[in-house]
């Protein structure tokens, strides 16, 4: 006979934004079940570059990101294990005076939000980071910034969570919400019925399909950010590294594979399934030997991608519903998401049981697309 | 205007891919052959570099003549195929909609290569169970050894020991000794007694079983110690290797002195490419391996994807050989080529029953020579599993039990398995038996690592060669 179960409140996605929640929740005994399609972790959230930065995020969006980053300092006592968060800094570079006018630009107005910026010329980029090759002219650094384990950080999130006492269901894909006059109703593929006061709606990509149940469409749309990864080399790249127009990213680990992203991979979201493009790749190894010319002469052992929810203004959507009362919407992180992650589960914790959170979301509200449709 | 085909690719110029081209080619087509090496052969048949003139007998032994006769059937395709060594095909999607592409690398000029049929004929390299001692130098995989014997025409040592199972463990020590190699010690895993209630099947093939035979005989006749049922314990030593330890079936253990060891244990099949091609996979029960699923004549499910050889289960070169024709004549029939249909049906029934026997001859190998799997699935806590990554077995074993990984992939994502150079092409096999044993599940429910491109390390410096490309194809 088919399971069900009654709880208070319903998470659809088990990624960092779902297991996040869950444990948040848990943090204050309420009773929460967690339904996800494969295993935590398995999409976006566990497979990202794995950039912890606040640098160069929409201003609007620091408030979340400076939340954030206080989660991540705390990690090994939140969820039992540092996740391998190193506070490397993040330094975001110049190749022309126009990116420098863009980092001088932002340095300034970030100051306004409390993230302080430290803006490097030409030699000062040198003396500190030697391997800055010439195409790069300056830079702007952001020491608290950095970098973890992707791999390790959701699950570690669903283990703790679950430790405290919160159903996690995987291998659960949910195939229908609805609403009625006694709260929510969510049926799953495996049979399992959930009945909940509350649904929180974190299922990344996918979010606009549950959120499109409740007759709220939104322009979500998957794009697939293209990743290599080189053979173990010396240590010599300790910030998390950026470009002024995000066509690359890169950082070290300290077993010396040097991991960066750069252009576009393709997917079919539907079936859940992604590929990196061998083109993509190629393009951005030029762009990698530009900044870190010492790389030439390294091997790339693997390539490969995901699955992320962006949106137009690449701002996410963290709002109650516009139509169903009890219904939250956390997704769309339009790349974000991994440094946002821990903090939107206090956020949503919050949204769920406080009323208005502590962390203004005004800008992240669901109907902004309804009164100006995307071009796209 | 009848648009015109691409040229059928076939990746790999081994006994399969050689007789796949020259199959194409006298059906009048002019196919694109690909290989990392620099010549053909692959790895059994592998060429000596330009310049070296040790004679074929020396270095193929009873194999000389058939590795003869595969070099002159490569060399007169010349001018018929185009032939592209030293080239990597280290990434391909299908083509579900127009033409498939592969990309390609040649020192550091990348290329991209659209194709509309290809195959794959890419071979197997040996299945290892790892063993405490197995990093240090001077210890080799059996393919490795005999490889520096063919190609470089040098030893891995002065004093070798061969451990494993498998026909290529008596084989390779065979030809080390007839080199004038010294063998310390051949020591087989598989018993006496696997291997006499595997008589039947091997009477599939009376002449390789005769074979075998021979260079177990000729081996201990010179005195080489040939110990079955052997237990291996660790490779010994500290820069180097001094001994082998390992324990005979009655419990005894025992060290034997040497400074170099080969080892393996049965073949692997290289499948990398047909993953990334999105092939569909098959638990495979006689090969202990997750399989690219293909027809009797080697058409995979996904149009235009072929298989020939090693590559789609290790079967062995003569099988391969005549692998590659049946596969070269399934891709004419799918291409609308292979009209003169009656002597191709004739042909086909005659290689199908050849197959078969070597089926069934492969079979009875996997009774004489069982792969062990209790070794790698038994593996202490710290040993060295992944080598690449410096993964132990037991942080494997963590995984699972700990983090709740509940197939190989995962346990990769947790503790870096199969991650790095390799891609999990060496400890793979042995990472899934340590999964299964510690989820409790039998080895098909501990899942497959999936392929990611590149399918080898691929230099940084690549660049891609639009221009090249857009001449040939433009
Ligand atoms: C390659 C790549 C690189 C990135 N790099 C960075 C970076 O460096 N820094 C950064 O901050 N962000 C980065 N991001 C973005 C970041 O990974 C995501 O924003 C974040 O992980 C999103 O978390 P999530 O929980 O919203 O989504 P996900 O992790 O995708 O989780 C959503 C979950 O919902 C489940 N689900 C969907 N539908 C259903 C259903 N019907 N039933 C049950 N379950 C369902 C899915 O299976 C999935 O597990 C990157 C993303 C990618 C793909």
């Amino acid at each position: 006979m088919a399971e069900r179960i009654a709880t208070e409140i319903a998470i659809i996605g088990g990624g960092l934004a779902g297991c996040s929640t869950a444990l948040h929740l848990r943090q204050r005994n309420v009773p929460v079940v967690l339904l996800e399609r494969a295993a935590c972790g398995s999409q976006a959230s566990g497979v990202n570059y794995g950039g912890v930065r606040q640098q160069g995020r929409t201003l609007v969006e620091l408030p979340i990101a400076r939340r954030s980053r206080a989660l991540w300092g705390r990690m090994a006592e939140l969820v039992g294990s540092d996740c391998e968060f190193m506070a490397t800094g993040h330094l975001k570079l110049a190749r022309n005076e126009t990116e420098m006018d863009v980092l001088e630009t932002y340095a300034r107005e970030a100051a306004g939000w409390g993230l302080e910026l430290q803006l490097l010329g030409r030699n000062a980029l040198r003396d500190r980071f030697p391997w800055a090759g010439d195409k790069v002219i300056g830079g702007s650094f952001c020491t608290d910034d950095g970098q973890a384990n992707p791999r390790l950080v959701t699950p570690a999130f669903a283990r703790r969570a679950r430790a405290l006492g919160a159903d996690i269901r995987e291998h659960t894909t949910v195939t229908a919400v609805e609403r009625g006059s006694d709260g929510f109703r969510i049926e799953t593929a495996a049979g399992l019925e959930v009945r909940a006061r509350i649904v929180v709606n974190v299922a990344g990509a996918w979010g606009h399909e549950i959120a499109a149940q409740f007759g709220e469409h939104v322009p979500e749309e998957p794009i697939s950010p293209n990743m290599c990864v080189t053979e173990p080399l010396p240590y010599f790249l300790t910030p998390n590294l950026g470009v002024v127009g995000a066509d690359l990213y890169m950082r070290q680990i300290p077993r010396g594979n040097v991991i960066f992203g750069g252009g576009r991979g393709v997917n079919d979201a539907k079936a859940q399934r992604a590929r990196p493009l061998p083109e993509s790749a190629l393009a951005s190894f030029q762009r990698a030997l530009e900044v870190a010319p010492n790389l030439r002469g390294a091997h790339i052992i693997r390539f490969w991608t995901g699955i992320e929810g962006y949106m137009p203004d690449e701002l996410p959507i963290l709002d109650r519903s516009a139509t169903t009362p009890g219904l939250i919407h956390a997704f769309g992180f339009s790349g974000h998401g991994f440094q946002l992650g821990p903090a939107v589960g206090a956020i949503v914790t919050e949204m769920a049981l406080d009323g208005a959170p502590s962390t203004p979301i005004e800008p992240f509200r669901i109907g902004r697309f309804a009164s100006a449709p995307s071009k796209s | 205007m009848v648009a015109e085909r691409l040229p059928p690719v076939i990746v790999g110029a081994g006994p399969a891919g050689t007789r796949a081209a020259e199959t194409l080619v006298h059906a009048g087509l002019r196919p694109i052959v690909i290989d990392e090496a620099p010549s053909n052969g692959g790895q059994i048949y592998r060429r000596q570099p330009s310049g070296f003139t040790r004679p074929g007998k020396a270095l193929y032994g009873f194999e000389a003549s058939r590795a003869a006769a595969l070099f002159g059937a490569f060399d007169r395709l010349a001018g018929s195929i185009d032939h592209r060594p030293n080239t990597l095909v280290w990434s391909i999607r299908p083509g579900s909609i127009g033409a498939g592409l592969m990309h390609l690398v040649s020192s550091e000029r990348a290329n991209a290569l659209p194709f509309d049929q290809v195959i794959f004929a890419t071979g197997a390299t040996d299945r290892v169970i790892p063993l405490p001692g197995w990093t240090l130098p001077g210890v080799f995989t059996l393919g490795g050894a005999q490889v520096a014997l063919k190609y470089q025409g040098c030893a891995i040592g002065q004093r070798t020991a061969f451990v494993g199972t498998g026909p290529l463990l008596y084989l390779v020590a065979y030809q080390y000794a007839k080199a004038g190699a010294k063998v310390a010690a051949v020591l087989d895993t598989a018993p006496l007694s696997a291997k006499l209630r595997a008589l039947p099947g091997l009477s599939a093939n009376a002449q390789a079983t005769a074979r075998g035979l021979y260079y177990l005989f000729w081996l201990r006749s010179r005195g080489v110690p040939v110990q079955l049922g052997i237990h291996p314990l660790a490779i010994e030593g500290r820069d180097g290797v001094t001994a082998i330890a390992w324990r005979d079936p009655h419990g005894g253990s025992h060290a034997t002195p040497c400074d170099a060891v080969a080892m393996g244990y049965g073949l692997r099949s290289e499948t990398q490419l047909a993953d990334l091609a999105e092939v569909p996979f098959a638990w495979d029960a006689l090969h202990r391996q997750w399989l690219p699923t293909r027809d009797a004549a080697g058409r995979t499910p996904v149009a235009g994807i072929y298989l020939a050889g090693d590559g789609g289960g290790a079967l062995g070169a003569d099988a391969a050989e005549l692998a590659g024709e049946r596969v070269a004549l399934a891709l004419l029939q799918d291409r609308g080529a292979a009209d003169n249909g009656r002597s191709h049906a004739d042909r086909i029934a005659a290689i199908n029953r050849r197959l078969d026997r070597y089926l069934r001859f492969r079979r009875g190998l996997e009774r004489a020579f069982p792969f062990p799997a209790h070794l790698a699935g038994d593996l202490a806590d710290e040993t060295l599993l992944c080598r690449c990554e410096g993964i132990t077995a037991g942080e494997v074993r963590r995984a699972v039990r700990e983090f709740g990984a509940h197939e190989i992939n995962r346990a990769k994502a947790f503790s870096r398995v199969g991650m790095g150079r390799c891609q999990g092409r060496m400890c793979g096999p042995a990472a899934a038996e340590i999964v299964a044993g510690a989820l409790g599940v039998p080895i098909e429910q501990a899942g497959r690592l999936r392929a990611q491109a590149p399918v080898k390390p691929l230099p940084m410096a690549a660049v891609l060669d639009d221009a090249a490309a857009s001449a040939r194809h433009g």
